[in-house]
């Protein structure tokens, strides 16, 4: 356990200092900034309250994009700079290393979410009798949830390979798979249908959370799915000594 | 402290070790010696519990590589072939990292004394990006030594350096030698020859021989060679030292000197200093000069049937005849 904290409090303090993970994050919060801005300019037009939907569709799907900018180097790069080596030969357990890599990624991506509170904490100042606060918490639960899935994939892929692009590119596939698979459930009927429905990354979290709703179900998809993911990576991190 | 047991290292179909066995006590400072693709990396990562054997046993500071992995790995101090270091962290920043995953109780005293060991402490702010390959070099020690192992494993620990760090290293080494095992690889057989108590020369994944550095010279060259100047052309000075008994023949001849090789067990330089000096000649040098570990370790690892054998051979004696 203190050795995963050790390892996610030098992936987050590394964040800090490495100018990527700025941009990534004043990318995220400047585009979020000009659709917010975009969206309540237009609710004043048509002359009705913007909800604090405005702030979480956008988000999640930045985060997509954003997510793994942020986590591609995490495994990725120690096996770039050898230091992969160090990590497997010092008495830390791998499960320690992928969890501890993933937690380092998932609250930096906390905080880049946290500065994003700023959007509905003025939107509810602006409109009138302010913004629905039970949608704003089901909804940024919802995003947490969402964000930690995203990170350990991100964690899990990137110990497959050494060339972060690559990492980027092949997280953002398995993204788009699970965030799709639910599309043929209409066609599948009830073969299989309500299971890709369950699966799908979107439908977990459009169909409850960004509804207002905190379903047990979906908290539940999310936890284990972050777990899978996670347990994944370990595996794929040990099966490196095998091979 | 060190025991290997017929130790095989399979890469798919490539077999990078094989059936590898030898021992190192403690205090011992054990040189792994052979051409580069031998399988001295691999083995040094299987004793570190960086990847497993394919078959076989190892057992470092008392417990398996394998089963026991943690409890190595707690106990070794490893510094790979490729220094392994994150360039935007600072030496200090690095070191800490590593001492907190270590668990060691005062982190920051024992990174203190490890940039001292080093002679780094005047650097333990700058960032590693900026460091030179020698002083990368010497953090990457200082990370193998944080938690005075009981094991260290080194792995070509002086590549790479000048050679007053070198020397600097080299020096190091042996002063830890007294309370720890060291297993070292290198290429750089005079840095055997200096440091280890005993060679393990190693190619193809075999230990082709294994013994002290002295010993292996002895018992490779049962002949001597002599060197021998003269002032003057040294004209006809082959011919004469050729007819002196003793002297199998005559290896090079430059000149005013040459290098003669004499038949085993015999020491031929008084006749010869004699025999040149009657023939009126000036004689400037006569030397004995052994067989260096170069030439062992390029008999050893060349392309020969005899190297298997020389393994087998554990009695140094019934070898030498």
């Amino acid at each position: 356990m203190r050795n995963m904290w050790t390892i996610a409090s030098r992936e987050y303090k590394h964040y800090f200092g490495t100018p990527a993970a700025y941009l990534v994050a004043f990318m995220l919060l400047v585009i979020l900034g000009i659709i917010f801005y975009a969206n309540v300019v237009g609710a004043m037009l048509q002359q009705f309250a913007p909800g604090v939907q405005i702030v979480l569709g956008p988000l999640v799907t930045l985060l997509l994009f954003a997510t793994p900018a942020i986590t591609m180097r995490l495994l990725a790069d120690e096996q770039r700079l050898g230091t992969m080596e160090l990590l497997l030969t010092a008495p830390v357990k791998d499960w320690e290393l992928v969890v501890g890599k993933w937690l380092g990624g998932f609250l930096f991506m906390l905080t880049i979410i946290a500065i994003t509170l700023l959007y509905p904490i003025y939107l509810h100042q602006i409109v009138d009798p302010g913004i629905d606060q039970g949608l704003m918490v089901s909804g940024y639960l919802g995003v947490i949830l969402l964000t930690a899935v995203l990170t350990a994939i991100g964690v899990a892929v990137s110990s497959l390979f050494s060339n972060q692009i690559a990492v980027f590119f092949a997280t953002l596939g398995v993204y788009l798979i699970l965030w799709l698979v639910g599309l043929p459930s209409q066609a599948m009927g009830a073969m299989g249908g309500p299971l890709l429905k369950y699966l799908d990354l979107s439908e977990q979290f459009y169909s409850t959370f960004f509804q207002g709703i905190i379903d047990l179900s979906s908290v539940v998809y999310f936890v284990s799915l972050t777990a899978l993911a996670l347990f994944l990576g370990t595996i794929s991190v040990d099966s490196r000594r095998w091979r | 402290m060190i025991q290997v047991d017929g130790l095989t290292k399979d890469y798919g179909p490539r077999r990078a070790i094989d059936n590898l066995s030898f021992h190192a006590e403690k205090g011992e400072i054990l040189g792994f010696l052979g051409p580069n693709g031998a399988g001295k990396t691999t083995t040094m990562r299987i004793l570190t519990g960086y990847m497993p054997p394919s078959s076989g046993k190892a057992m470092v500071a008392g417990y398996d590589v394998v089963d026991q992995s943690l409890e190595v790995r707690r106990r070794v101090g490893y510094l790979p072939e490729t220094v392994p270091l994150y360039p935007d962290m600072t030496v200090y920043d690095y070191l800490k990292f590593m001492a907190d995953l270590r668990h060691l109780p005062s982190a920051e005293e024992r990174v203190d004394e490890a940039l001292e060991m080093v002679h780094m402490e005047d650097r333990a702010d700058g960032y590693i990006a900026n460091l030179s390959k020698g002083m990368r070099q010497r953090v990457g020690l200082a990370q193998a030594l944080l938690h005075s192992p009981e094991v260290l494993i080194l792995d070509e620990p002086t590549i790479g350096l000048d050679p007053a760090q070198i020397l600097d290293v080299r020096n190091l080494i042996r002063g830890l030698a007294g309370e720890r095992t060291v297993l070292l690889s290198t290429h750089i057989l005079s840095e055997a020859q200096q440091l280890c108590n005993r060679v393990l020369i190693i190619n193809k994944g075999r230990i082709v021989a294994e013994d002290s550095p002295a010993q292996l010279q002895a018992r490779l060259s049962g002949a001597q060679r002599v060197s021998v100047t003269v002032g003057g052309d040294g004209d006809g000075l082959v011919n004469l030292v050729a007819s002196i008994s003793g002297v199998a023949g005559v290896l090079s001849a430059k000149g005013n000197s040459l290098e003669i090789e004499t038949v085993p067990g015999l020491d031929v330089r008084a006749s010869v200093a004699r025999a040149i000096v009657e023939a009126g000649y000036d004689l400037l040098e006569l030397r004995n000069i052994g067989m260096s570990l170069e030439d062992i370790f390029i008999e050893l690892t060349r392309e020969s049937p005899a190297a298997p054998e020389m393994a087998e051979s554990e009695d140094l004696e019934s070898f030498e005849e």
